[in-house]
């Protein structure tokens, strides 16, 4: 099954051979997308997505359970069903009460590669 | 695309792997490398497990093509940890495969995951001794007082049998993950590189590692970059080079000191801080390097594009080809699904002509020479063998010709992030998720 993706943003064709005008067509659309990007996610890091995709690939592995968090967001969510995390673009804890249902099975591959059948 | 003359036509010859569209996440292939002679091609997937095949010998009857590669040994490389003082669950994938050249009649490779780079001889056994004194032949020992003659033992062949033993583990020398392993042109050392950090070892000394790179800020709110691939230059042992999450390039000379720190060339391709986008951080960030055979140029690829880069020019590229400039107008939706973040890796052959993956199991070819390119596909419906493969092209916008594929139907859950090329003979590897390509030139 593809991977659903919206429309395309329309590249403008100038026709324009100066080589700035050529730079900003090939940025148009970069700066359409971003344009839509923001419109989806208005709280999206100020700065560029540099440091918070950074962040999120050293931390790539991290597994814990804080007691802390979770009493902090079983507080927020009062009575209502406590929430399991899904993929999120932010690294805020305390908003989120990780479920068993989200850590991954442990288990070493005790079949042989199918590359090898 | 690609015409006649001397341009290379491909066809397909073997594809390895399951047939079926549910794929298990441990067979999702992770890396794929030919060793030195070409003869023997490993790959490495999320399972931990290295798959080796072998070049069967040239078939002199079978003239129009090369030998076939068929499974030469399989084993579990890396399991699953869990670091408890850290909270750290790691990963058996296997990130990198590298081969060492052959010395002796075993071959060695180093395989790593995240945390840990293993040394792996993998030996031939076809002899077995038998005519023991003091044991039986299924290894049940004799009582010495039923011994009335002796014997010398001697071997006898057997059906051969590959085995793979772990002759160095190099452990506990990295916070961060490992992207890179690199040997030297010295074949005694070898570096590795995780998100931060850059390790130098002896490929005989498992307890004791330099760092001769580290980026890491004293206060982590600083960081900026990561380091993304290492490679060693092929022939200056003192030489090396990493990539990074901003799109630089740094060449490392080992005489200058003892921690790198300092680069002795950075190659950077001036930005008009006017076209930055939300994106262009991301989208600039190398996936990989590689130098080509001569050491002369360097290969990078980032989101869309692979540029080659003349070891002695550090301002910009020698040259730049789209993958699939197509994609800029996507970016919203490859932001969202994740997809911008593919690590795409690029190969050569020898200087002249260069080779990565893309999106809907499409798979580029760049000629530095005549400058052309072509976009093939990897697909089981390109099943036969000696037929040279059709070209495809993607439609970017405005009336699809017949045969063109539309942006929008492309397949981006079919990627192709692993591409190999034989080092000697126009054979090449493509990785798709779960299955082996290989594809040799039409001959003759």
């Amino acid at each position: 099954m593809a991977a659903p993706l919206g429309t395309a943003a329309r590249a403008d064709d100038t026709g324009d051979e100066k080589q700035d005008a050529q730079e900003k067509e090939a940025v148009a659309p970069e700066r359409a997308e971003e344009a839509k990007l923001k419109a989806k996610y208005p709280n999206l890091g100020q700065r560029p997505g540099g440091s918070d995709f950074l962040m999120k690939r050293l931390q790539k592995g991290q597994k814990y359970f804080d007691s802390g968090d979770y009493n902090m967001a079983k507080a927020k969510m009062k009575n209502k069903q406590l929430p399991s995390t899904g993929p999120d673009k932010n690294l805020v804890t305390g908003d989120h009460i990780p479920t068993p249902q989200d850590l991954p099975q442990r288990k070493s591959s005790l079949v042989t590669s199918k590359l090898a059948g | 695309g690609a015409g006649g003359g001397n341009d290379i036509q491909w066809c397909f010859s073997q594809v390895k792997g399951a047939v079926d569209d549910d794929v298990a996440e441990a067979d999702i292939i992770s890396t794929v490398e030919f060793n030195h002679s070409g003869e023997l091609l490993a790959t490495g997937d999320k399972g931990g497990r290295v798959v080796i095949f072998q070049q069967e010998q040239e078939n002199k009857t079978q003239s129009h093509s090369r030998g076939e590669y068929n499974v030469y040994s399989t084993f579990q490389s890396h399991e699953p940890e869990f670091d408890y003082l850290k909270s750290l669950e790691i990963e058996e994938k296997i990130n990198k495969i590298r081969w060492l050249p052959q010395k002796n009649a075993a071959q060695f490779l180093l395989s790593t995951n995240d945390k840990t780079i293993k040394l792996w001889k993998i030996s031939e056994r076809d002899k077995r001794p038998e005519g023991y004194n003091l044991k039986e032949e299924d290894g049940r020992y004799r009582d010495p007082t039923t011994v009335t003659t002796l014997r010398v033992p001697v071997f006898r062949p057997m059906d051969l049998m590959v085995e793979a033993s772990p002759r160095r583990i190099f452990a506990n020398a990295h916070t961060y993950h490992i992207n890179s392993i690199s040997i030297n042109s010295d074949y005694e050392t070898y570096l590795s590189a995780d998100d931060l950090r850059i390790n130098l070892w002896h490929l005989e000394i498992t307890d004791r590692s330099f760092n001769i790179v580290d980026i890491k800020p004293a206060n982590m709110e600083e960081l900026t970059e990561v380091i993304t691939a290492a490679e060693f230059h092929p022939n200056s042992c003192n030489t090396f080079v990493y990539s990074s999450s901003k799109g630089t390039i740094r060449l490392c000379d080992m005489r200058a000191s003892a921690l790198c720190d300092r680069h002795s060339k950075l190659f950077e391709e001036p930005e008009d801080p006017s076209n930055r986008s939300f994106f262009s951080e991301i989208i600039s960030s190398i996936s990989d390097v590689k130098f080509s055979h001569s050491g002369r140029y360097m290969m990078t690829r980032d989101y869309l594009s692979v540029k080659i880069w003349d070891l002695n020019m550090e301002n910009r590229p020698v040259e730049t080809y789209q993958v699939h400039e197509y994609l800029r107008s996507k970016l919203c939706s490859l932001y969202e699904n994740d997809c911008i973040f593919d690590k795409f890796e690029c190969c050569w052959n020898g200087s002249d002509i260069v080779m990565t993956g893309s999106y809907n199991n499409f798979f580029r070819m760049f000629d530095r020479n005549t400058k052309r390119d072509i976009t093939l596909e990897a697909s089981r419906e390109n099943n036969k063998p000696r037929t040279v493969l059709k070209p495809r092209k993607v439609c970017a916008s405005g009336k699809r010709k017949k045969d063109e594929i539309s942006v929008d139907s492309l397949d981006f859950n079919k990627k192709i992030l692993h591409t190999a090329w034989h080092p000697k003979e126009n054979i090449i590897a493509v990785a798709t998720t779960n299955n082996l390509y290989i594809f040799q030139d039409k001959m003759n």
